[in-house]
This record gives structure tokens, C-alpha cells and sequence, in this order.
């Protein structure tokens, strides 16, 4: 499969989800089922960005949609539902990490560097089509061990924004960031993650600065 | 010219498209004249594309189930007169 450099369209709310939003909101169980299980998946897997821990990130995901059903009358449909669960999901994810460590004040910022993570280590072209050296298990096991090395800050703004297909001003609603603090993590986030594949997708025989 | 540094801190944008038309053909010369970043800007844009193809990310069984039950649960308990 050769990789497909065209910009992503605009995203939009399947055209469904404010009827289905509004028949959860009036009681409907089975159009709110329906909303879960288009993204339990997404949301299970950002609380396990954060937390690290499948019992948290299982609790998170409970918690994040009992809470969505409670104040489902409180979601005025000017941003999607998947944001508002987001930003549900972020902050139940963020009370487990305070509660785990009850001395602290926890954000998601706490531990950023803002030195070394812009480095650039590696400088090699990549095999024109470097998906087809691998497996499709080993594909997602090489992309998920890169993700996982990031700090949680860049692997959440990086999956919202580049693989969930947030735009840059949706996932900073989000995760209640300016756009600015969004572009500079997904920034780092991207490079660090360039720096990590390079080292399975270099071109054969090429070396780090092969183009100096 | 700009410094790669400058290139670099550009680099999203850039890719996203979203830079003035200025800065975009100041952002293109640098990688027609300098080949390490456009080898960054090349595999950076080849590794936003690679995570967009990865294989939606599928929930474990037993954890849906135990997800459905809850807010089953969960809604029953909201329905019951107060």
C-alpha cells in the first residue's frame, strides 16, 4: 500500500449524531448505545494514554459516559459529541491521576520538556513504500510502540489530532489548551515520532545525514 | 534564507497547510535548497500518513460488556420515579 500524502477533508459529525443525541436525551437507551459504541473504543483507548493502567482506563471510560448521560442536557450541539466525551474523559482520566497521587496538583503538562524534545536524532530517507516490509501485526506493533514512548501530553494531542482527525482548535477545546500549547506539543509529538520510525523505515544502506 | 531551526518550528503548519502564502514559498525554498530538511519534511509527513491508516482502535470484549452493563444499569436507575 503506498501512503496516500493528500490532505485530510475537513472533519465533520456523522450527520446522525445530534438526532441520535437528542433522542438519548430524551430517553432513548438505544440511540445512546449507538453513540457509545461509536467511540467507547476512542475513549478507552485516550484514558489509556493518560492513566497507563487498564482498571483506571476502564473506570474512566464508565465514568466518562454515566457522566454524558447525566448531563446529556447540558450538550448544545455547537461542537461534536466526540469532543465533548473528550474533554468528559480527559478530566475523569486526570482526577484517577490526582487520586493515585493525592499530594500533587496533576495536569497533562506536568512533565514536558521543552528542550530536547525538538531534537532531530535521525536524517534518512524512508523506503518509498516501507508498509510493505512489514506485517500488518507488526505495522501496529512498530506504530504503537512509538506512540506509547511519547509523553501522554503529545500522545493525546497527537492521537485527537492526526489520527483521531480533531482539528487543531477542537482538540485544544478538548483538552482545554490554547491552540498555541496544541500546535508546539503536536509539533514535538510528530517529530519525536518521525525520529522513532525512521529507525524501522530507513531506506536500505542509507545512513543519518547520507543527504550532506 | 530561513535557518533550519526557523524551518523546523514551521513544519506543522506547513504541512497542514495552513501558512500565508508568504511564508509558504519562503518554507518551499528552504527544502529546494537544503536536502536534510526536506528528508524531515518528507518522512514527517510520511509518518502523520502511516498513523492515519493504523487499524481503528478496537475495544476489548470483555470490557465493552461490562460497559454496556453499567450503563444499562445506569439508565435504568435515572428512569425509576424518585
Amino acid at each position: 500500500m503506498a501512503i496516500d500524502t493528500t490532505p485530510a477533508p475537513p472533519t465533520e459529525a456523522p450527520s446522525d449524531e445530534l438526532d441520535l443525541v437528542a433522542r438519548a436525551k430524551a430517553g432513548d437507551g438505544a440511540a445512546f448505545s449507538v453513540l457509545i459504541n461509536r467511540y467507547e473504543g476512542k475513549i478507552f483507548r485516550l484514558a489509556m494514554n493518560i492513566t497507563q493502567n487498564r482498571e483506571d482506563a476502564e473506570d474512566v471510560l464508565q465514568e466518562a459516559f454515566f457522566k454524558a448521560y447525566e448531563h446529556l442536557g447540558q450538550f448544545q450541539g455547537n461542537s461534536k459529541f466526540y469532543t465533548w466525551i473528550v474533554r468528559i474523559a480527559v478530566n475523569q482520566a486526570l482526577m484517577k491521576l490526582r487520586k493515585r497521587k493525592s499530594d500533587r496538583t496533576i495536569s497533562l503538562d506536568e512533565q514536558i520538556d521543552t528542550g530536547e524534545d525538538m531534537v532531530v536524532r535521525e536524517v534518512a530517507a524512508w523506503d518509498p513504500d516501507p508498509e510493505e516490509r512489514y506485517s500488518r501485526d507488526e505495522m501496529n506493533g512498530i506504530l504503537t510502540e512509538a506512540i506509547d514512548g511519547l509523553l501522554p501530553i503529545y500522545r493525546t494531542v497527537f492521537t485527537l489530532r492526526d489520527v483521531d482527525g480533531l482539528s487543531t482548535e477542537e482538540t485544544a477545546e478538548a483538552l482545554e489548551l490554547t491552540v498555541p500549547a496544541v500546535k508546539s506539543r503536536l509539533l514535538r509529538a510528530r517529530l519525536q515520532l518521525r525520529d522513532k520510525l525512521t529507525r524501522f523505515f530507513k531506506r536500505k544502506g542509507d545512513d543519518a545525514f547520507a543527504y550532506m | 534564507m530561513l535557518t533550519c531551526k526557523q524551518f523546523l518550528s514551521e513544519l506543522s503548519d506547513y504541512l497542514d497547510e495552513k501558512t500565508s502564502a508568504e511564508l509558504h514559498s519562503k518554507l518551499q525554498r528552504h527544502i529546494t535548497e537544503c536536502p536534510n530538511c526536506w528528508v524531515i519534511c518528507d518522512t514527517t509527513k510520511k509518518t502523520i500518513q502511516v498513523y492515519k491508516g493504523m487499524e481503528s482502535c478496537k475495544i476489548p470484549e470483555d470490557v465493552h460488556s461490562r460497559l454496556m452493563a453499567a450503563v444499562e444499569r445506569k439508565i435504568a436507575a435515572c428512569k425509576k420515579p424518585q
